[in-house]
């Protein structure tokens, strides 16, 4: 039974395979898919360098307290990190006292709700709180930022393009795509998906933020900062996940050398 | 145990002695994976993935009931439950890490472990049921890793749930109610995300339980080995323990190396950056993608891209997924060739390393490419070759290949000569 | 020659016995060491998270509180109970001899220094765990004008020591201190 239905089954798959393969072609040749403005003029990330690259990097806190200098100076206007706690702040050398400052001394507060008088109001963050939430009127809520880095392909050296990316429409572009003009309101940025996004260029001019340990606040370098501070946020167990995770295979490359001394002579006598 | 020459369990103790008699639980750990299990001699490193993925399912199991005791499954706070592991709960991001890890080094084990069954057609009679029984492990890990890649409840987790969720829509009639009912729900919620969860904690203890069958069934004709031929005598066998204990434990210790390795390196190298974007039912991602051990599937599915007569293209597409797993439990009646191991049917395993295994890769490669040109008539092509490989060639080359000469025996095939071939060929010499 | 070979090598055999039996036991020990290991993020996986940790101090604003008051706030999940006692009160305290108590203790012992009005405790009643009455206003305070517990009747005077009912111990003090006259640290 089995040997007489199983080809049949094959032949059917396979018929209607080759019916789907043969129209695919022929629709292929007849009309072509069309290029799009996405597709030939995004471009990848830049290659950029962070101190937490590879399987020995580690963060540079002095290079985190700056990068968390240009989110809180000039992202966090609009963007929040809900997932970061101002005691997390605590890793990037800061002390005890500082934290307390930083979240008492926060632009957004936190939201209260009074269940008794019904009456919604705010009061100032502590230690605890996690980075509010903000809400952007008119625009909706931008995205959070805690993630940013691990929610897109290469993310630190995403963030880094983007910020660094914001550059005039490509006359190119418009010639062979006349239809994808930037629409008003929009900014032209290749790193971005879709080429045009809604924020226009966070950091633009040299020393828009005052650097207190003497490092030249140009662009390039706030943006490398605030990247390499996202990278942080969306990963702040990187440097103990690779400090564990030697110590880890440490053990086990000894472990499988004397597993495998010990397998060859329980085979001695049987090979 | 079927070999007359089986160790036989003798306890060492008073108190195993006493237990041996009440609950003689030490025999059969002993008659199952220890002295008292005679396995063949000549077993290579392609029978070590048994074991692990036993070693995998446990650890799946361990890191799993830890990371249910901070997750919360509602669809509010599922997501942010799941960064609190990652950021606040004692090596909760270790466990996550390990859990979504483990699911995939449980599938790298088991895809080998099947094609190694493929390759040595180690489901051939007598072993038919421990076969059936593992395609139907398959199937239930499939179904768990599913349900619980959803449990994040991110942009990926939201529409792969609500992408294979549509598949039963395609079924006619019944279908649409069947998803509704599926989901509790017009859409993948909060209600759906409840039951993923439940389930997701359910069937790996199913799992287990079929796993249990498994070996069960392993132990009537024993293990198969490399060259195919049947067990004659106690020369052939070794006992399970020490012996593959031992050569388990090292290739246990490889593997944990590479697994480790891409835990604490490289974790979210396998996972898809979406998945840290909180679901959003309004925003579909640019391009879905299950995760990387579904892809052969995926690419099956959507190989099918024009109706066929009165078939809808979707309704093809499902058939063929689910066709794709099904035709492996016709397997022990389709290849008929009356020799097991690959080592001695030369046009099997031609068909096996220039068919099979290159269109595996095509499908694994373009279930995970977007769905454009080359890759949808590339897994056009893939796909109507694994049917065919399946359905049509492996009976067809079943019935005309010429197997080359088999060795008498395991013991002649390891060590060149088997003193009772001798034997058996001139009783005189005796 | 035959012969000679077969002696050395049951004398490397000897020799070898000995160092495989070391290794195979090294083996298995690296086996057990690993699982040890292993173990110990599994056990500490269930101890307080960080963001739990981050509450076990909690700063609350006491200045609203006018003699006679008290509130309830929250500390580590469970209330406290901050009183600013009234002269009288005090007075009510102090006149009890502290030596004929269940749980012998001073209202200055239970209080800081210069703060003797301040009377900060657990809500927790010390029998069973309830939370007794008399923070909140026109809560009944008991027979001894403190707080009462209405699970099994333990009655608290002023310096919410135990007086009667079956609670072994006086409301329990927290650790705590002011960071300022306005500003009271609890844990």
């Amino acid at each position: 039974m089995v040997r007489l239905f199983g080809p049949l089954v094959g032949l059917f798959f396979a018929v209607a395979l080759l019916w789907s393969f043969g129209n695919g072609a022929y629709s292929a040749i007849t009309e072509p898919a069309a290029p799009t403005a996405e597709h030939e003029f995004h471009l990848h990330p830049k290659d950029v360098k962070f101190a937490s690259d590879g399987v020995f990097g580690k963060y540079d806190k002095q290079q985190l307290q700056r990068g968390f200098q240009v989110y809180k100076e000039v992202c966090a206007t609009c963007h929040s990190l809900k997932h970061v706690a101002f005691r997390d702040l605590a890793n990037l050398g800061y002390s005890e006292g500082e934290v307390k400052a930083i979240a008492k001394q926060w632009g957004t507060k936190q939201p209260t709700f009074d269940e008794k008088s019904g009456e919604r109001a705010e009061r100032d963050n502590i230690a605890s709180d996690y980075i509010p939430t903000v809400y952007y009127a008119g625009q909706g809520v931008p995205p959070d930022l805690s993630l940013i880095a691990k929610a897109r392909h290469n993310g630190g050296a995403y963030v880094y393009s983007l910020l660094t990316g914001y550059q005039e429409q490509p006359a190119e572009l418009l010639k062979k795509f006349p239809d994808s003009k930037t629409p008003d309101g929009l900014y032209y940025n290749p790193y971005f998906a879709n080429l045009n996004l809604a924020m226009p260029a966070p950091i633009a001019s040299d020393d828009q933020v005052a650097y207190s340990d003497g490092t030249k606040a140009t662009v390039d370098q706030m943006s490398k900062d605030v990247s390499a501070f996202l990278m942080w946020t969306a990963e702040p167990k990187a440097d103990k996940r690779k400090q564990t995770g030697w110590a880890v295979l440490g053990f086990l490359l000894a472990a499988t050398v004397l597993a495998y001394l010990a397998k060859k002579n329980v085979w001695a006598d049987k090979h | 145990m079927s070999f007359p020459w089986a160790n036989e369990y003798k306890p060492a103790f008073g108190l195993t002695q006493w237990l041996d008699e009440k609950l003689p639980l030490p025999r059969f750990v002993y008659n199952a994976v220890g002295a008292g299990y005679p396995v063949p001699r000549n077993l290579n490193y392609m029978w070590n993935f048994g074991v692990l993925a036993g070693f995998c399912l446990v650890l799946q199991i361990v890191t799993g009931v830890i990371l249910a005791m901070h997750y919360a499954p509602n669809a509010l706070v599922a997501f942010d439950s799941t960064e609190h592991i990652m950021r606040d709960v004692n090596w909760g991001w270790m466990m996550r890490y390990a859990h979504a890890n483990g699911a995939s080094a449980f599938f790298v084990v088991v895809y080998l472990h099947i094609f190694r069954g493929f390759f040595y057609s180690s489901y051939k009679a007598p072993r038919e049921m421990i076969w059936l029984l593992g395609v139907v492990i398959f199937l239930l890990m499939m179904a768990t890793a599913f349900m619980g890649y959803v449990l994040p409840w991110g942009q990926m987790s939201f529409w792969g749930a609500k992408v294979i969720t549509g598949l039963f829509g395609a079924i006619p009639v019944v279908g649409e109610p069947l998803q509704i009912w599926l989901l509790g729900g017009f859409a993948p919620d909060n209600a759906a995300l409840n039951r993923f969860f439940s389930l997701h904690f359910l069937l790996p203890f199913v799992i287990a339980g079929v796993i249990i069958l498994h070996i069960w069934a392993l132990h009537i004709p024993g293990s198969s080995n490399p060259t195919g031929v049947e067990v004659k005598a106690e020369s052939d066998t070794v006992p399970f323990h020490p012996y593959y204990t031992a050569k388990d434990g090292f290739g246990l210790g490889v593997f944990l190396l590479i697994y480790c390795a891409i835990l604490f390196f490289a974790p979210n190298a396998l996972g898809h950056p979406d998945n840290y974007i909180p679901a959003n039912p309004l925003s579909t991602p640019a391009h879905i993608v299950p995760e990387w051990y579904f892809w052969p599937f995926y690419a099956i599915l959507r190989a099918f891209t024009y109706d066929f007569f009165f078939i809808p293209a979707k309704l093809m597409g499902v058939l063929a997924m689910f066709g794709s797993i099904l035709v492996w439990f016709f397997l022990p009646w389709l290849d008929t060739s009356p020799v097991r191991s690959g080592h001695y049917r030369p046009l099997f395993r031609k068909f096996f390393w220039f068919g099979l295994i290159p269109t595996m890769a095509i499908l694994f490669y373009c279930g995970g490419a977007p769905a454009e040109e080359p890759f949808v008539m590339l897994s056009q092509l893939a796909s109507l070759y694994y049917f065919a490989h399946f359905l049509i060639i492996l009976p067809l080359v079943s019935s005309i290949e010429k197997p080359e000469p088999l060795p008498f025996s395991i013991t002649e095939a390891v060590l060149g000569k088997d003193e009772s071939a001798v034997l058996n060929a001139n009783p005189a010499a005796a | 020659m035959a012969e000679q070979a077969s002696i050395d090598t049951s004398a490397e055999a000897g020799e070898g016995v000995r160092r495989r039996d070391f290794i195979n036991i090294a083996a298995v020990s690296f086996a057990g060491v690993g699982g040890a290991a292993v173990l110990f993020p599994l056990v500490s996986q269930m101890a307080p998270s960080a963001d739990v940790l981050a509450q076990s101090s909690t700063e609350i604003d006491i200045s609203a509180i006018t003699p006679g008051q008290a509130i309830k706030a929250v500390f580590r999940k469970q209330p406290v109970f901050i009183r600013n006692l009234t002269p009288a009160e005090i007075a009510a305290a102090d006149k009890v001899d502290a030596s004929s108590l269940r749980d012998p203790q001073t209202l200055e012992e239970r209080t800081k220094e210069g703060k003797t009005n301040w009377l900060i405790t657990m809500g927790v009643c010390t029998h069973l765990g309830c939370v007794p009455l008399g923070a909140g206003e026109g809560e009944v305070k008991g027979e001894f004008g403190g707080y009462f517990c209405p699970c099994h009747g333990s009655h608290y005077d002023t310096a919410a020591r135990i007086r009667k009912g079956p609670a072994p111990k006086n409301l329990e003090v927290p650790e705590y201190s002011f960071i300022s006259d306005a500003v009271v640290k609890i844990g």
